[in-house]
């Protein structure tokens, strides 16, 4: 990755684990997004009465063993309320990718080389709503001694590294929705530059509480058609769309350096090959016009990996289904393609589990690397008439089987933050 | 065992998430039963709450074992 003559390190994925709408455990979301099923539903877990959007995709709760989230099989009680639920699920996906990977050093040294880097979008939200909600009843003083550290952003690698005793870079991304792929390009490049060997990366969300919901309807952001049909809500470059929906969870891989993991005998996911980002310099939430951020996000990571269009064979598009956005990437895809855009397959997993805002690059990370693991291309669910023709295959309703080498991840973030990130076939 | 003690004990095997037989009136909530500075401080909050009483700062810095904590309480009742 990044053949920039300073530093050749190559960086690959050795562990993977997710918590997302569909559950819990990369291979049963896996499963159950080939299978077309989607994880957005009524919200249950509090009065949606006075909003307009009254949907989103929820960790489902239950059982491990049915791949649902108990949090007392995670985390021992009286740990659980010193931190808010993204924390919460950034430790179950994280102890999945790191039992994943079998990367548990013992000595000093080994730890020190092992760095955490789990971002959010919005952090603590549901905790900060609570604790004000005591101060503005005139008790101040009764305020929860983890408010603060239950609620930053970077408690979730701190709570991680704490849990492992992982001792090199600790640190958090803040990019709004490009927040997991940031985490995961910056993690990889803390390794190709030689600051860790190994990085456990990703992101984590839990927005989903009355203030985040009332807040995205205000912004007039999310989907209030489908209410009553929550599964076909999330709808990518259908021209019924009418914005996103909004998802909880986490994701998080563990980075690791080629000869590393070589040396170890780790199974070996994929390869990151190259990342790029860009600013719009726009509009506090709109994309710039044709795109051309995003359009150089992508195009910056097609240069650090020194790639053409034609060697991508799959794209994860951003694809939120609002409807300026999906046609806006599509176009700057396009774009990017020229001529090879024919052979490409590109769709937005975020049909199926929402948007995870902070934790969607992380995830459909993943995603993009068990396309090339299988051959396969997720499905861009409820894709029934697009609103605008294209002759790149959206892979509507149904998955794919298509030979996939090399697969880039696109996620773009309020503020006009956009960042690409691709996969190869592991080495 | 008192109703005051019987409560106290009950609060700390709630908030630290301990058994209930290692709660014995000389256990140090830091040493002996797992709590960091943040758990205390909750701990507090949490006797304060229970028992409709106020500890300023001072003197819950030198409630650090069981019995302190029930003393304390007895005491502040009492008056």
């Amino acid at each position: 990755m990044f053949q920039n003559g300073f530093s050749p390190r190559r960086v690959v994925v050795t562990g993977m684990g997710i918590a997302c709408p569909l559950g819990l455990g990369v291979e049963h979301v896996w499963k159950r997004m080939l299978a077309g099923e989607s994880g957005i539903g009524s919200i249950q877990s509090f009065d949606v009465s006075a909003l307009p959007a009254k949907i989103a995709g929820q960790v489902p709760a239950g059982a491990k063993a049915d791949g649902r989230l108990d949090l007392g099989e995670w985390i021992p009680i009286k740990d659980q309320k010193k931190m808010d639920r993204f924390i919460q699920l950034a430790l179950v996906a994280a102890e999945e990718a790191v039992e994943d990977s079998g990367w548990k050093p013992e000595d000093n040294e080994a730890r020190c080389r092992t760095g955490v880097m789990i971002g959010s979008g919005i952090g603590g939200l549901e905790t900060i709503d609570e604790s004000a909600r005591v101060a503005a009843a005139g008790k101040a003083r009764r305020i929860s001694p983890f408010f603060i550290p239950s609620a930053l952003i970077n408690l979730a690698s701190g709570q991680v590294s704490i849990k492992y005793g992982f001792k090199g870079p600790n640190h958090a991304v803040v990019t709004a929705c490009a927040t997991g792929v940031h985490a995961l390009g910056d993690a990889a490049r803390l390794i190709s530059l030689g600051d860790a060997d190994v990085m456990v990366a990703g992101g984590a969300e839990a927005a989903v509480c009355e203030l985040g919901v009332a807040g995205f309807c205000a912004a007039r952001a999310l989907s209030t058609g489908f209410n009553d049909t929550p599964a076909k809500a999330s709808r990518p470059w259908d021209e019924g769309r009418d914005g996103f929906v909004m998802g909880e969870g986490a994701g998080v891989v563990v980075l690791e350096e080629y000869e590393h993991a070589k040396a170890r005998g780790a199974k070996i996911y994929a390869e990151v090959i190259g990342y790029g980002m860009s600013g719009d310099a726009y509009h506090i939430t709109a994309p710039a016009e044709g795109h051309e951020g995003a359009f150089r996000a992508m195009k910056a990571a097609l240069a650090s990996a020194n790639l053409a269009p034609a060697d991508i064979q799959y794209v994860n598009a951003h694809g939120t289904s609002t409807p300026l956005g999906d046609d806006l990437e599509l176009e700057a895809v396009e774009r990017l393609f020229g001529d090879d855009a024919r052979g490409v397959a590109m769709s937005s997993t975020k049909s199926a589990i929402g948007h995870l805002l902070g934790a969607a690059g992380a995830v459909e990370g993943i995603f993009s690397i068990l396309a090339i693991r299988d051959n396969v291309a997720p499905p861009t669910l409820n894709l029934e008439k697009p609103s605008r023709e294209s002759v790149i295959d959206r892979v509507a309703l149904e998955a794919q089987s298509r030979k996939i080498e090399v697969a880039l991840s696109n996620s773009f973030g309020f503020g006009g933050t956009n960042a690409s990130i691709l996969f190869r076939a592991a080495p | 065992m008192s109703d005051t003690a019987d409560k106290v004990k009950k609060i700390v095997v709630e908030h630290l998430g301990v058994e209930e037989a290692k709660v014995t009136p000389e256990a140090s909530f830091i040493d002996d039963l797992g709590a960091d500075s943040l758990d205390t401080v909750e701990l507090v909050m949490a006797f304060e709450e229970a028992f409709g009483v106020e500890i300023p700062d001072d003197a819950a810095e030198k409630i650090t074992t069981v019995k302190d904590a029930i003393d304390y309480i007895e005491k502040q009742k009492g008056e």
